[in-house]
């Protein structure tokens, strides 16, 4: 099996103070490795490396010690920049610059013709939701939200191999993230290998095969995230909501299924059952005892539990 | 992989000029340019003063000033814009979205420093034809023409001065570069005194810290022809050719400095 991103040994220590003597250990021995054609996700609370790992991959900073390569090139060598795309954490660009004519800058700086600029600009920019209205307006009236889409449309500019995206749905409201969503699930059909941050867990779920988790700039977990979570143990759930009906009744019935919970409420009950196929008996004895349906809910409970386990 | 060999990337010639056009609409679109209005005003305003107050010297006189005021409004640029030219793109992160694509930091300085150049030649065009219809008006004839020599000139000492902010911006604050590169100008405009000095001390440690410093400091003074434009002077083809020669040698080594330094930058 041959890796798109290799990353060995890597650590990097911030020098701070007035003479840069005291050192801050953001990333402390990284190795990692990621397949092509996949989303990966990058993991970890607030402050955990996963900023400064991406620096290093992009060149923008210098490892401490480790090596890394992209493509199977050193990240020292930018020509392989070519085949490769970023979108900033809080992405900022020159703020005197309308969005199309940044698009257009950078398209030139990959050596595009006009009608090829042109054509990758309306596209990206459609792509990534921003109103067109918007397009003529300099960077320095945008919000962060818009400026976050045209981050992500600028790091597709060059059809790239591997995109990384730091933290790419900050900013953006509930229609943004869902259109983004949609955006990366389409960059993996097309074979595009995403590499991203993010905090927001159900994001994750919707789009990673296989995930890393950093804690305190060392590698907690890594692998598939369906298999991480099983195997820790951390069983996906189902939570059933229903009304009327004489719960008592029901509560007896359902203590026979292993591992379910029963939680009476006003008018109804919340239950809570570990296997698929135990909805349907809990059904049954819902009608049996008079009650109807309102919800059944997938529980995300897992990956939040499990996140909270790896990085606490 | 989805389209291996997609892309080749620019020539390096492509991505300097690309960079460069965008420095430049950038010094446009904040109104860098607008000193020229400052400018042309200041040299109206005396022309039409000199004309009524002195006889015969008007001419003599606006070439002095104009080209004083040239050289004090170039520097100002070289010096302000030139020390934020790369402090405000690594301040600002825009650096960030500039090195995950195929672009060099050499590539970027150049072509940083090359974008400067160009609002600089601009703003002497403008500001040499400003003079020059102010003569004109006062009646200097062939001087008008002549002050040509002396603003190429000028144009070079800008260009030696903005690779000198550029290189000290590499490694210090945007402030204490602004600082050290108005030194700089200033001791570069007396290196000949600077020699003539180090020829009066006694002391041998002290003679060779003035001797290195004038080897290491620009002689600027080698570019001041202004006195000499006064009379309706021209510089000759030696000292023109020995002065773009020396410039291009410095800009070089101190460009190639600046380089050096900024490849081992971590941008935090
Ligand atoms: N420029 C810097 N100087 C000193 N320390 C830094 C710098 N940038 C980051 N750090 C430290 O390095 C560690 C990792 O930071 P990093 O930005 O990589 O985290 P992160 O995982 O991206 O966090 P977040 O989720 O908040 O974006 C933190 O402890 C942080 O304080
Ligand atoms: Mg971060």
């Amino acid at each position: 099996m041959s890796y798109i991103i290799e990353i060995e040994n890597l650590s990097k220590d911030y020098e701070v103070g007035f003479w840069k003597k005291k050192k801050v250990r953001a990333l402390d021995d990284l190795t990692l490795n990621v397949e092509a054609g996949q989303i990966f996700g990058f993991l970890g609370g607030n402050g955990a490396g996963k900023t400064t790992t991406i620096k290093i991959l992009m060149s923008l900073m210098f490892p401490t010690t480790g090596t890394a390569r992209i493509l199977g090139s050193d990240i020292s060598d930018f020509k392989m920049h070519s085949r490769i795309g970023y979108c900033p954490e809080n992405p900022y660009f020159y703020d005197y610059l309308k969005a199309r004519e940044l698009m257009n800058y950078f398209g030139e700086l990959f050596g595009f013709d006009a009608a090829k600029r042109n054509r990758k600009t309306e596209e990206l920019l459609t792509k990534v939701g921003l109103d067109e209205k918007d397009w003529n307006k300099q960077l320095r009236k945008f919000s962060k939200g818009m400026l976050q889409r045209v981050g992500l449309a600028q790091s597709l500019i060059n059809e790239p191999e591997i995109v990384f995206l730091d933290e790419p749905m900050s900013g953006l409201d509930p229609i943004g993230r869902r259109e983004i969503r949609e955006l990366i699930a389409e960059l993996r059909e097309q074979g595009t290998t995403v590499f991203m941050s993010t905090h927001i867990l159900s994001d994750i779920e919707a789009l990673c095969d296989n995930v890393a988790i950093l804690r305190g700039g060392k590698l907690a977990a890594t692998g598939n995230l369906h298999e991480l979570l099983t195997d820790s143990g951390e069983k996906q759930s189902f939570e059933i909501t229903i009304k009327g009906g004489a719960a008592e009744n029901l509560k007896d019935s359902i203590a026979g299924i292993a591992g379910a919970i029963f939680a009476a409420k006003p008018n109804g009950a919340n239950i809570n059952v570990l296997d698929e196929n135990d909805i349907e008996k809990v059904l049954h004895a819902t009608r049996e005892a008079g009650g109807s349906l309102v919800s059944v809910q997938p529980v995300r409970q897992s990956l939040e539990e499990f996140f909270v386990k790896q990085t606490e | 992989m989805a389209n291996p060999n997609a892309v080749s990337g620019a020539s390096t010639f492509k991505i300097i000029s690309t960079i460069a056009r965008n420095t430049f609409r950038e010094a446009v679109r904040d109104r860098v340019l607008y000193n020229l209005v400052i400018f042309v005003l200041l040299i109206t305003a005396s022309a039409i003063f000199l004309g009524e107050l002195t006889a015969g010297h008007e001419a003599r006189t606006i070439v002095n000033l104009g080209l004083g005021a040239m050289l004090v409004f170039g520097a100002f640029i070289s010096i302000f814009v030139g020390v934020s030219l790369v402090s405000k793109e690594i301040e600002r992160r825009t650096i960030y979205a500039i090195f995950s694509k195929p672009i060099g930091r050499g590539e970027f300085i150049v072509g940083k420093y090359l974008g400067l150049c160009l609002t600089l030649l601009v703003n002497v065009l403008v500001m040499g034809i400003g003079v020059s219809l102010a003569i004109l008006a006062v009646g200097g004839g062939s001087l008008a023409l002549t002050i040509w020599g002396a603003i190429a000139l000028l144009y070079l000492e800008l260009a030696i001065l903005t690779a000198v902010a550029i290189l000290f911006s590499s490694f210090s604050s945007p402030a204490l570069s602004a600082l050290l590169t108005f030194f700089v100008f200033i001791i570069g405009n007396f290196t000949q005194s600077l020699k003539d000095f180090a020829l009066t001390i006694g002391s041998s440690s002290g003679k060779l810290f003035f001797d290195v410093l004038y080897i290491i400091l620009p002689n600027l003074s080698f570019y001041s022809f202004r006195t000499n434009a006064a009379h309706g002077e021209l510089p000759s083809a030696a000292l023109l050719g020995g002065a773009f020669l020396y410039a291009m040698v410095y800009i070089g080594i101190l460009l190639t400095v600046t380089i050096l330094i900024f490849k081992r930058r971590n941008f935090k």
